[in-house]
């Protein structure tokens, strides 16, 4: 295995980077989706009651079934790959960022309001900042997940190490079938783990130090 | 010491007192909510003088905190109009007004994950100070409240105490110097010797200051203590009585009045009368790090058992007795967390409250700047109930 890791560094390392990049991208994208859906809804109950309905279900659709649906309008490629694996960063954001904003303290909201802060103000530089552990926590959790679901998004020729898993399993019992398969999972799971450390130093960089645990 | 002279005029807000405040008149102010058949604050007028303390008091649920929070708009009325000084202002932007009126709430509603001088300076950064105005603004507050800037500027909400916290909370509804202050229930959250020092202090600011402050409390001896004026509200902020902590006491408009100020309205006087309307005892002061033997001598010679030591700003940090000085060869540096201590404002029933507390004889009287001010013994307070139980039987 380790030969045939070698042979192939230039490949892996290409993958590697494709598939990271993928990921990076889509939490991104979907922790900004995730975070604007729940400022729009954390004041309503019942759009707090859907908002989390929409997560939890979300969470169940089987990302194989997702991205086949994909396949009609957009066809092979990196579009229904970047849409699912964001539809699924989005969605523990959007929990989190829920829970985090509804359970800042009133009473500093009403005092941030009572000072003359804008409602806009007093979201950015009070209720987003007090939640944003809470956030971040719903981050890590989505980039762990979206790290395998981007393997399946190459079922649709999308980017990254989900290609070492699908070669390898559809020429299983081949020369190198296994090889390929554990490669491109054991490079995913490293790589999720590099990325969740990235993300708790991110943390520690971004909470300020009256709020840190 | 200079304070003393001025001791016995603090007591009565003279007319010369500087005011910064402005008036506020309500007219006809009425809040309805939807689904409910009486309006949670029903036509209300009211006029407030500049420079004056108005107390809220009344019942749960009696409307006065939703009358408090329509003077900033953070409720809007339904409808009757407010007025700030000759303004109008029920239908400016809110926001904008806010940045106006200083507000204080329980434990000081404090950003916790700001630092202390970030909180204070938030309305000034909003109101676009630059940024060395807005560093000297925070540390005057902070002097002013009590807090030495150098120590809290950088300190974050939960490292501060209760006490301190509020103390924030108030500096910085005072950062942009806002004509009114508006304090919900303030000192609700904090233990009694804390409570009544956070009293003594916002007195003495007041003093300094001259604000108008609507104040809104269910403690009616707080009401006493710090209002000049105090309003009794009823179900739908209906205002039962309008008039001085005296007159209230003296001549409740209405059973309902006579009911919440309570049966010890005897004893009620002792919260009306202020330490600094009694005579003081001046006693012998040594400033810590000074030669021990030069105290001991200057207390011998008047004839005192104990010395009052002050630090370097003059603010009274403990007080050894004759005996404990003489094995000493400097007066020390050590604060004695227990010492009793009152403002000249505060009311002789604190100054009780704080000898049993702190098992004391006696109490440390501090004025301005907490500057020592001298030294009352409980003697003084027993005279007092004497005097008031006598007048009260005759």
């Amino acid at each position: 295995m380790w030969e045939y890791v070698t042979e192939r560094a230039d490949l892996i390392t290409f993958q590697a980077v494709q598939h990271v990049s993928l990921v990076v991208q889509c939490v991104l994208l979907g922790s900004l989706i995730g975070v604007a859906l729940a400022v729009l809804v954390y004041r309503n109950p019942t759009a707090t009651a859907l908002a989390n309905g929409v997560s939890a279900v979300g969470l169940t659709i089987p990302a194989f079934a997702l991205l086949g649906i994909l396949l009609a309008p957009f066809g092979f490629g990196i579009t229904p790959a970047v849409i699912a694996v964001t539809f699924y960063a989005a969605l523990p954001v959007l929990r989190n960022a829920v829970v985090g904003l509804a359970g800042v303290d009133r009473a500093t909201v009403e005092s941030a309001r009572g000072i003359g802060m804008t409602r806009a103000a007093a979201l950015l530089r009070v209720e987003l900042p007090l939640a944003w552990p809470v956030i971040l926590a719903g981050i890590r959790v989505a980039t762990q997940m979206v790290m395998g679901i981007a393997a399946i998004a190459a079922y649709v020729l999308g980017p990254g190490l989900g290609g070492f898993i699908f070669s390898g399993l559809s020429r299983l019992g081949g020369a190198n079938a296994l090889n390929s398969a554990l490669t491109g999972t054991i490079a995913i799971v490293l790589l999720a783990l590099v990325l969740d450390l990235l993300l708790v130093l991110v943390g520690r960089l971004t909470t300020p130090r009256g709020i840190r645990a | 010491m200079p304070e003393t002279a001025s001791a016995a005029a603090a007591g009565t807000a003279g007319d010369d007192r500087r005011i910064s405040g402005v008036p506020i008149r309500l007219e006809g102010v009425t809040k309805r909510y939807p689904g409910q058949d009486r309006p949670a604050v029903d036509d209300v007028d009211l006029e407030i003088a500049a420079g004056e303390t108005v107390m809220f008091v009344g019942p749960s649920g009696c409307g006065k905190t939703t009358l408090l929070k329509m003077l900033n708009r953070l409720i809007e009325p339904t409808s009757g109009r407010i007025h700030l000084g000759d303004e109008d202002v029920t239908d400016q932007d809110a926001d904008q007004l806010r940045r106006r009126i200083g507000y204080v709430i329980q434990a000081g509603g404090l950003f916790p994950h700001m630092t202390v001088a970030t909180n204070v300076g938030m309305v000034p950064r909003m109101l676009r100070w630059d940024k060395q105005r807005t560093a000297a603004r925070i540390d005057e507050l902070l002097e002013l409240v009590g807090l030495d800037p150098a120590v809290y500027r950088d300190r974050y909400p939960r490292e501060l105490s209760g006490g301190q916290q509020q103390r924030v909370g108030v500096a910085r509804a005072l950062a942009a110097d806002p004509p009114v202050l508006l304090m919900d229930e303030p000192f609700g959250a904090v233990d009694p010797v804390t409570r009544q020092r956070l009293q003594d202090e916002l007195l003495r600011i007041q003093e300094e200051l001259g604000k108008t402050i609507v104040f809104v409390t269910h403690d009616f001896d707080e009401a006493v203590k710090l209002g000049d004026r105090i309003v009794v509200f009823d179900v739908g902020a209906r205002v039962v009585q309008y008039d001085t902590p005296e007159r209230i006491l003296a001549e409740p408009a209405e059973d309902y009045v006579a009911d919440f100020v309570g049966a010890g309205a005897t004893l009620k006087q002792l919260t009306l009368t202020r330490v600094g309307d009694v005579d003081l005892v001046q006693v012998t002061t040594a400033v810590a790090g000074s030669p021990s033997a030069e105290a001991v001598a200057a207390a011998q010679a008047a004839g005192d058992d104990f010395v009052v030591v002050l630090d370097s700003r003059g603010r009274p940090i403990s007080w050894p007795t004759v005996a404990e000085l003489t094995r000493t060869t400097t007066v020390p540096h050590t604060v004695d967390e227990r010492l009793p201590v009152v403002g000249l404002r505060s009311t002789l029933n604190d100054a009780l409250d704080t000898m049993l507390a702190a098992s004391q004889g006696g109490v440390v009287v501090t004025g301005r700047r907490d500057g020592l001010a001298g030294v009352m013994a409980v003697e003084t307070v027993m005279a007092a109930i004497q005097r008031s139980r006598t007048e009260t039987a005759g």
